[in-house]
């Protein structure tokens, strides 16, 4: 590879993503690193979810099946099994294998549909899972859930620390050089125009499923590494509560960027860490929804693109006014 | 001279009203042909039975001898028969080199590559420069589309038609809605493309006097039917055609 032909912006991630190791020996608490791997992992979430929203421009409300799939898998393998480092491995595999097969299924039956219409239909069938957890009482323990044994290395939190860092990482890469690539391209061209898109003589259809199936191997992944960080497993993986935030840390970090989403769920997650602190202070903030509400709304009417994209935006203005 | 596309007899009707009547011709290889008519004669019907958008109720279509009269859109694209359309079609918020490079990459076929970089196809992009110099925009490579004058769109459209490498070209109209100082230069994009004699052009047109010079056969359609087929010059001398233009009173018209 020639070092020269690298982007800067790469080099900026590189230096960063080096950071990210360093913490853990910084913030050496429990709690916070636990809050980081929160973050770590709704991270991962969130940028999967802005392959379907931001770049190709599906918007879709089940993305917490696979995420749900993920937990599920590993849980349950976790129970059965002896908690080893097979098993988690084990548990990977088979969890992307079933998030990849859902996925497939659900997008050849469901991406012809158009906008809203897809939507609903992604609603409908995430709900159809959380269901299937409540019933399936055997396997799932219902909505009362069911805690399991970890490796004895997992169950220190800075080796999950190392492990959730080192994914978030490897996976920011790995779709960065997606989004860059040929295929990519295509997908943006998707969001931007799908008829003329498929003028050009692309099959459409085909791509949108490609993009599904990845994004979904990828939030069930997610789905894995917080399952990981809990020890204990119930329904709430398949609320679809957990969509609607994965889905507001997409806008308010920045749709149609990587780094967007990563942004957007830190400053979620500390600030539902935060603000719940703040509980004793005055009784609102333990209704700290509301606020999230307010902030939200703010960020929509006046930072349309995101806090990342409205940097970008700023930054071009700034270069182009210095040339 | 070969012809590269014939209609053999093709109709076709919606509901009672029959928007192209019988129409039988040949469009030479490697030539301009223009399609003339006013408003409502059937030309941009015409143009989507070529292209696929229609189907005929009768009569068939021959593309290098090979009847293409069932294939859809898609596939005839894929034969070699790329079409504009009167409303423009861009990617709005991309650069102007970028929607050309899109249309590059189509062609070479690189539809599912997610690993390799983009710039790894740098002769994509000096493909797509290139062909931005041939339509005049190359001023214009780092413009997001969606800034670019009405005219300049057309322009991007041809070089993503020209980019597609199809052997025919159907320009819907190319001039529609244009201010008219825009005019001259999509003119001059289209007589470059003409002087490479590479592809055979057949263009849609209302404004006569733009393409008396540029075409080499023209075609003169009225309420559906051919009514004149010619040179440019015996097209003007033809009293058919204008009395179809001037007057109206084409006698078949009452009938």
């Amino acid at each position: 590879m020639n070092l020269a032909q690298v982007e800067k912006s790469t080099w900026v991630y590189v230096a960063i993503s080096f950071l990210l190791f360093v913490v853990p020996f910084i913030a050496t608490g429990r709690s916070v690193q636990f809050l980081i791997i929160q973050i770590f992992v709704f991270g991962i979430f969130a940028m999967s979810y802005d392959l379907l929203l931001g770049y190709t421009g599906i918007i879709s409300f089940g993305h917490v099946m696979f995420f749900g799939v993920g937990a599920y898998s590993t849980a349950v393998l976790f129970d059965r099994f002896d908690p080893t480092m097979l098993t988690f491995a084990l548990a990977i595999i088979i969890s992307g294998v079933i998030a990849g097969i859902v996925s497939l299924i659900v997008g050849v039956l469901t991406l012809r549909l158009k906008s809203h219409f897809y939507a609903m239909l992604t609603l409908a069938l995430a709900g159809l899972f959380l269901v299937g957890a409540e019933k399936w009482r055997k396997l799932t323990g219902g909505s009362d859930g069911f805690t399991f044994g970890l490796p004895d290395i997992l169950r220190d939190s800075f080796a999950l620390y190392i492990v959730s860092a080192l994914s978030l990482v490897l996976i920011f890469f790995g779709l960065r050089r997606m989004t860059k690539s040929p295929f990519g391209k295509v997908l943006v061209a998707i969001r931007e125009n799908e008829s003329r898109t498929e003028s050009l003589g692309y099959q459409v259809l085909h791509y949108k499923v490609i993009v599904s199936v990845v994004s979904g191997i990828v939030a069930s992944y997610s789905g894995v590494l917080y399952i990981l960080s809990l020890r204990f497993v119930d329904t709430s993986v398949f609320a679809t509560d957990l969509t609607i935030d994965v889905l507001l840390m997409t806008i308010i970090g920045g749709v149609g960027t990587l780094i967007g989403p990563i942004i957007g769920a830190s400053l979620i997650e500390f600030a539902h860490h935060w603000l719940s602190d703040l509980s004793d202070v005055h009784w609102i903030f333990e209704r700290w929804i509301i606020l999230y509400g307010t902030i939200f709304i703010l960020i929509v009417v006046f930072f349309p693109k995101g806090i990342v994209g409205t940097l970008v935006d700023r930054f071009y203005k700034w270069r182009a006014r210095r040339t | 001279m070969a012809a590269l596309l014939e209609t053999k007899d093709v109709t076709i009707q919606f509901g009672g009203h029959t928007a192209v009547d019988h129409v039988t011709v040949d469009i030479a290889e490697k030539q301009l042909t223009s399609i003339i008519g006013p408003n409502g004669a059937g030309k941009t019907t015409f143009f989507n039975l070529l292209s696929g958008q229609l189907s005929p109720t009768s009569g068939e279509i021959y593309f290098r001898g090979q009847n293409i009269t069932k294939l859809s859109p898609t596939k005839r694209s894929r034969l070699g028969i790329g079409r504009s359309f009167q409303i423009t079609n861009v990617f709005p918020n991309l650069t102007v080199l970028e929607n050309v490079r899109l249309a590059v990459q189509s062609k070479r076929k690189v539809r599912y590559q997610m690993m390799a970089h983009f710039l790894h196809y740098k002769e994509f992009k000096e493909e797509a420069y290139h062909l931005l110099e041939k339509v005049l925009l190359i001023g214009k490579a780092d413009t997001v589309a969606a800034n670019l004058a009405h005219g300049e769109k057309r322009k991007l459209e041809i070089a993503m038609l020209l980019a597609l490498d199809s052997e025919v070209l159907l320009l819907d109209e190319p001039t529609a809605g244009m201010a008219l100082e825009e005019v001259p230069a999509i003119i001059e994009v289209i007589e470059q493309i003409k002087k490479q004699h590479e592809q055979t052009i057949v263009l849609i047109e209302h404004k006569m006097d733009m393409i008396m010079d540029l075409s080499d056969d023209v075609l003169v359609l009225f309420h559906g039917e051919l009514i004149a087929q010619g040179s440019p010059q015996s097209i003007i001398a033809n009293d058919i055609v204008q009395s179809a233009y001037l007057g109206g009173m084409y006698n078949e018209q009452l009938s």
